[in-house]
């Protein structure tokens, strides 16, 4: 899958979570989910089940933990890939 | 006595009608929300019938969020932010924006239990090993405090957000500690109220108690029939309903409407002594509840006009009737008027004493006392005690003063608030 591809895939998984005052605009490769997104940190969770559904993949405890930015996403996405 | 307490909003989703609007005119009309339920047939449950508020399909839309609406698989929850939003709407009050909530306004929105099918959706996943599959809203929908959380969270209230749990007497008693508490000045507005899911899961247990009626499914508007001869049970029913309770100093700084006056009330126990059981009521409680009621309201038993009874449709109504009539020293013709809103809306369980409580309170706003649907045979246990006249079969034009209004539930609790019309 294209790099192209799989961002935009990611970016319509986070849109369900921006909250209200947030656009989709926003989103950039290197924007924190909690912090810089304002993602009610309880919705990552949810953002990983939907990954996980939309890629095919599984992701482990320890890749929520180190998943802080949308990059940070799409480096385990493309782990899980190609691993 | 306290500040004055004073009701400036209502908000219903009740089975004869969803919304304030469609709720009057259902209950002008004797309209039945009882249906067949093809899912409680396919289960093969003995009563195959319910109340259900009919959500329709893009009306959730203007209450939650796409995300919000995402997994949300809880009924009670829904009704309740419906009933509960409205409410708020009605009083004239905005969600608090800013920086701080608002310290002034609470939540006490009370439940049975909260998102039974979520619930059932989490114990397949786990019980699967799917436990990491349940995302993050499972918790927020079951816990029982959901609809005060939820509730809570989109009015931007500051003050107690709590849900109570007292079975059938949930909604009345959420009015009465919200009144306390508005009383006492601790607050200045409460959005009181109660919501129920509705469901075979939450039905079933009650239909395996063989406490609601068999022989209707194929006539389900005829099946609830508080104080009738051929009462057989009471018809599960489900919804919310909610009122803001205010101060009357606060009502009257914004010049809200004022629907009417909460004057007092009382909650107690029969102990499950004697011949209260955890499922049967103590009369010499529900009696004590009432006296005391009338006692806390400032009022004598003869100022009440008008009862709206707890009246399931059970043979325990004729009992009720001779407890009303022994707590108020009050027969025959001097008895006030009573009715139930059960034969329309079935007993709508933790939701019953909200949704009923709102459709007393709108009898002062109406100037009527809506009409009983389904006892044109009086059980004889009821007239030999009071006068059939005082059980109007259709609604009549009447302006009521005072409305006594209770609810009691498994567990042998009670709970009686006296509404008055708004005398400034």
């Amino acid at each position: 899958m294209q790099e192209v591809k799989k961002y935009q895939k990611l970016k319509n998984i986070i849109q369900v979570y921006l909250p209200e005052d947030v656009s989709v605009d926003e989103i950039r490769p290197s924007s924190n989910f909690v912090s810089e997104l304002n993602i009610n940190s309880a919705n990552l969770v949810d953002i990983i089940l939907d990954v996980e559904d939309a890629f095919d993949i599984r992701l482990e405890n320890e890749d929520m933990n180190q998943m802080q930015t949308v990059a940070d996403a799409l480096h385990i996405i493309n782990s899980k890939l190609n691993g | 006595m306290g500040r004055r307490v004073v009701i400036t909003g209502l908000g219903v989703c009740a089975p004869n009608g969803v919304g304030l609007a469609d709720f009057t005119k259902a209950l002008h009309d004797g309209k039945s929300g009882i249906r067949f339920q093809s899912k409680l047939q396919a289960l093969e449950f003995s009563c195959q019938i319910a109340g259900e508020p009919l959500i329709k399909a893009n009306l959730l839309e203007r209450y939650l969020s796409p995300l919000q609406l995402r997994g949300l698989n809880a009924t009670g929850l829904v009704y309740g932010i419906i009933a509960g939003r409205d409410a708020w709407a009605d009083a004239g009050l905005e969600p608090t924006a800013g920086a701080s909530p608002n310290w002034d306004h609470g939540i006490i929105f009370g439940t049975g239990m909260s998102g039974a099918d979520k619930f059932r959706d989490a114990i397949y996943q786990v019980d699967n090993k799917e436990v990491r599959r349940l995302g993050s809203t499972t918790v927020v929908q079951t816990m029982t405090s959901g609809i005060s959380a939820y509730l809570g969270g989109m009015l931007g209230c500051g003050n107690q957000v709590t849900s109570n749990s007292s079975a059938c007497t949930t909604g009345t008693e959420s009015i009465l500690m919200a009144y306390d508490r508005i009383a006492s000045g601790k607050a200045e507005v409460i959005l009181s109220g109660s919501c129920s899911d509705s469901g075979p899961y939450i039905w079933g247990g009650f239909d395996a108690m063989r406490i609601l009626p068999r022989d209707y499914n194929e006539n389900p508007s005829a099946a609830s029939r508080p104080m009738s001869a051929s009462a057989q049970g009471f018809v599960p029913g489900s919804g919310a309903g909610a009122l803001v309770l205010e101060s009357l100093e606060s009502a009257q700084k914004r010049d809200a409407k004022i629907y009417a006056e909460v004057l007092g009330g009382e909650v107690n126990s029969g102990g499950q002594i004697g011949e209260g059981s955890m499922t049967a009521p103590n009369s010499e409680a529900v009696q004590r509840c009432i006296v005391r009621a009338v006692q806390n309201a400032g009022i004598e038993p003869k100022d009440i006009d008008t009862i709206n009874g707890h009246l399931t449709a059970t043979t325990k109504d004729a009992l009720e009737i001779s407890n009303w009539s022994e707590a108020l020293g009050l027969k025959g013709e001097s008895f006030p008027f009573i009715n139930s809103f059960k034969g329309m809306i079935g007993h709508c369980i933790s939701a019953a004493g909200s949704i009923e409580c709102v459709g007393s309170v709108l009898q002062f706003e109406e100037d009527v006392i809506f009409g009983n649907i389904n006892c044109e045979d009086l059980h004889p246990g009821i007239t030999d005690i009071i006068s059939g006249s005082k059980i109007p079969l259709k609604t009549m034009s009447y302006r009521p003063k005072v409305i006594a209004k209770a609810s009691f539930g498994f567990g042998d609790v009670n709970a009686c608030v006296i509404f008055s019309a708004y005398n400034p």
